[in-house]
């Protein structure tokens, strides 16, 4: 039922636009992502321009500032190149609500639309896209589970991607979580407002990954990969999550970024 | 459940959630009640695609009849006249509880036996008839536990849910006289239908609700599977059915899909036991049957969604409760902690209509926007952009409030501190230069654990920002592509 994934051949160059949380929360998932497209020979383009994509704004009922936001970003992207997001829930932010966001206004919605149609999540890109070559990957056994955001889940293709991903990389055995396609209680605002909910939410979430015995587990949106990561450290428990990207970085045994 | 229980308040919304997030044997009822409806359900539609198509006729039907709803109800209005069927027009609870008591005192009927109606909640009708010497007696077995318990229907279709089979057996042993203790689920339920029977016999009115109207000949749909809906519009000389004004399908041929995606949706049934279609009191040739029927359409609301564009799809509803078994919020928090008469998803988008935005500000927050929601609803109501639409006027009266029959309480949950942090935002992040410094600025401070304050760190350990930004570590980046090394190592053996 989602809707499809836009296929381009191999380009040369792509957008990244790296996302809020990313930038300031989860960097090393952003650099793993580039450095993961550029193994691929895809020249990667940071507009350094790039702020946020307005979701935090729009899905806490100030549609207004969300679209200020957003408007900036549409100038953003001049060539015609995909834009790839490592966020399933920004990627469906953009994809599917900056028309909506902009609806009553017929030039900016084109432009929106414009833009819209070129993004793509991540774990999607390096899937239908670029086709990476695992082969030179290491294989050392890891048991692993994927947590997928509902966004992405419902507007991305990233649990088929992510899961196609994981179980062609050597070594990798992908175990399910009870129930799995749940939401883990992040939502934003959500989280803050309704903080008791979120936390019972989260905590089941946490419940369920490590009743698997899984070593580590991944997820492509760094909301998600916070709630749960700081709800593991609160409890004492050694579990991570990472984002796919760092881990597929580190799997194609990609040389490290040079410490700075 | 312990000896507090949630408020029938939506603004107790956050304590009564408290209360049952701190019962971990609830939880445990409730998850394992949801897991099991859930697969129920799946079962049902097992192929994506069919489902998906079913389900756009259902959504078509509906929105067919909304947009032809004053048309419908006319045409209603003239068909149940024809079928000998009294139409009752209610504009709020108070004026359908006027009309029940007006009908109930004609007839000299102390006792009414009522088959499961939300709409009768809605309007509080056994409180109502109480204040007034009447009795309404529950006779669908989950709301009748309820009513000997003193309590309130926590799901929209299996109201007692959160009762155990314990509970259920002290609350007999109780009330029921001569009814001894026991746990035996069939012999709980023969106990309580043999004290139900007797009501059935001697009640002059029988009380029901709706699940579908059909304009095109006048016909009341019912759906159940106890029997006791049956009993409560045939037995009794006179039938009251109650329902909104938004449950008319235009056909007969639309109720077909429409009841396969209720059966299927709710309880995870191909088909339920009774289908009652009802268009008439008994007549000269019959042999049973109520002597009058009644049906009272009830407003409350309604009308306002209806006028506004962006909210009518919320009158699609069928009131399945799959949304509320697929909420992982209604899951840990159950149906009580809403303090509404619907809660769950549907609850959350519905109830600021039927009473305002104000009272239920916390209900269209009280959701991750995850979306299953709208992913199971058999009708297609969008839930989770109604959701936001509802935070949205929550925080902005819009023109529209001032005219008469708008969403009342619009702005109602403003917050000078929300909106200014909204504007800060607004300026950082449309600002790139501005946001720019703030991200060089943030890491180095690590105090922008905006959460830290709040309830996060409850259960987390605070969020902190990283040490460098991205943007800061890509300026001084070399990409992998002119790196030496790695064109070394990319190049043929
Ligand atoms: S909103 Fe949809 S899923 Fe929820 S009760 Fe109504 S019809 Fe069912």
């Amino acid at each position: 039922m989602n809707p499809p994934i836009p296929r381009h051949d191999r380009p040369a160059d792509v957008y990244f636009f790296a996302t809020c949380v990313v930038d300031l929360f989860m960097p090393e998932a952003g650099m793993d992502a580039i450095a993961v497209l550029e193994h691929a020979g895809v020249r990667v383009s940071f507009p350094a321009a790039q702020t946020c994509c307005g979701q935090p704004a729009y899905t806490s009922g100030f549609p207004a500032d969300a679209r200020a936001v957003a408007r900036t970003q549409l100038d953003l992207f001049a060539q015609p190149w995909p834009i790839v997001v490592p966020s399933g829930s920004c990627a469906g932010m953009i994809r599917h609500h900056w028309p909506r966001l902009f609806a009553d206004d017929a030039a900016l919605a084109a432009r929106a639309a414009a833009v819209a149609e070129r993004v793509v999540e991540f774990t999607d890109f390096v899937v239908a896209t670029l086709g990476l070559d695992l082969t030179a990957a290491q294989n050392e056994a890891i048991a692993l589970c994927l947590h997928t955001s509902c966004s992405a889940r419902r507007e991305t293709d990233a649990l088929r991607s992510g899961r196609q991903l994981l179980n062609t990389l050597p070594g990798v055995e992908l175990r399910t979580q009870e129930h799995e396609p749940e939401c883990c209680g992040f939502g934003g605002t959500f989280s803050i407002k309704h903080a008791e909910i979120s936390a019972a939410m989260a905590g089941d979430k946490v419940d369920a990954l490590l009743a698997t015995g899984c070593s580590r587990y991944v997820s492509a949106d760094c909301g998600c990969l916070l709630n749960l990561n700081t709800t593991l450290e609160k409890r004492g428990e050694p579990l991570r999550g990472q984002h796919i990207a760092s881990f597929l970085r580190n799997r194609l045994r990609l040389d490290s970024e040079p410490a700075a | 459940m312990s000896a507090e229980r949630p408020t029938a308040d939506p603004r107790a919304f956050k304590d009564n959630s408290r209360l049952v997030l701190a019962d971990p044997v609830l939880r445990r009822n409730f998850r394992g009640a949801m897991d099991f409806l859930t697969d129920k359900r799946a079962a049902q539609f097992p192929d994506a695609d069919a489902f998906a198509e079913l389900r756009d006729l259902g959504k078509q039907i509906r929105q067919h009849a909304l947009a032809n709803l004053p048309q419908l109800l006319m045409q209603l209005e003239t068909r149940l006249h024809e079928n000998g069927i009294h139409l009752h027009w209610a504009e709020d609870a108070a004026a359908a509880n006027a009309i029940f008591l007006d009908l109930a005192r004609r007839h000299d009927a102390p006792t009414m036996v009522k088959g499961k109606s939300m709409v009768s909640e809605e309007i509080g009708l056994n409180h109502e008839m109480a204040a007034h010497g009447i009795a309404c007696i529950e006779t669908d077995m989950g709301e009748y536990i309820l009513q000997l318990d003193g309590d309130r229907p926590s799901h929209i279709i299996m109201p007692a849910i959160h009762k155990t089979k314990e509970d259920v057996a002290k609350i007999f042993a109780t009330h029921i006289p001569g009814a001894g203790y026991t746990e035996d689920v069939e012999e709980l339920i023969a106990i309580g239908r043999r004290a139900l029977r007797n009501e059935f016999r001697t009640a002059k009115i029988g009380v029901s609700g709706v699940n579908f109207l059909v304009a095109e000949t006048g016909s009341l749909v019912l759906v159940e599977n106890e029997g006791n809906g049956r009993l409560s519009t045939t037995v009794p000389d006179v039938h009251i059915a109650i329902t909104g004004i938004e449950k008319v399908v235009a056909t007969l041929d639309h109720i077909a899909p429409l009841f396969t995606l209720l059966t299927r949706s709710a309880t995870g049934q191909a088909v339920t036991t009774y289908l009652n279609v009802i268009s008439g009191p008994r007549r000269a040739d019959e042999k049973d049957g109520p002597r009058e029927v009644h049906l009272i359409l009830l407003d409350n609301g309604r009308s306002q969604a209806y006028r506004e564009e962006h909210f009518r799809a919320t009158l699609q509803c069928i009131r399945c409760g799959a949304c509320m078994n697929h909420c992982p919020v209604y899951a840990r928090i159950g149906g009580l902690s809403y303090g509404t008469t619907y809660p769950g998803p549907i609850g959350a988008i519905i109830s600021p209509h039927l009473m305002n935005l104000d009272s239920t500000r916390d209900l269209p927050t009280a959701s991750s926007l995850c979306g299953a929601c709208g992913e199971v609803c058999p009708v297609g109501i969008p839930i989770p952009d109604l959701l936001m639409r509802l935070r949205e006027a929550g925080r902005h009266s819009h023109p529209a409030a001032q005219q008469r029959q708008a969403l009342k309480g619009q702005g109602a949950a403003r917050s000078i501190v929300e909106v200014v942090a909204w504007k800060a935002w607004r300026l950082l992040y449309a600002h790139s230069a501005l946001y720019a410094l703030f991200a060089w600025i943030a890491p180095r401070l690590r105090v922008l654990a905006v959460a830290a304050r709040s309830g996060w760190t409850r259960t987390r350990a605070p969020l902190r920002p990283a040490r460098r930004s991205l943007r800061e570590q890509l300026a001084t980046r070399t990409p992998l592509h002119s790196r030496k090394a790695l064109r070394d190592r990319h190049s043929p053996d």
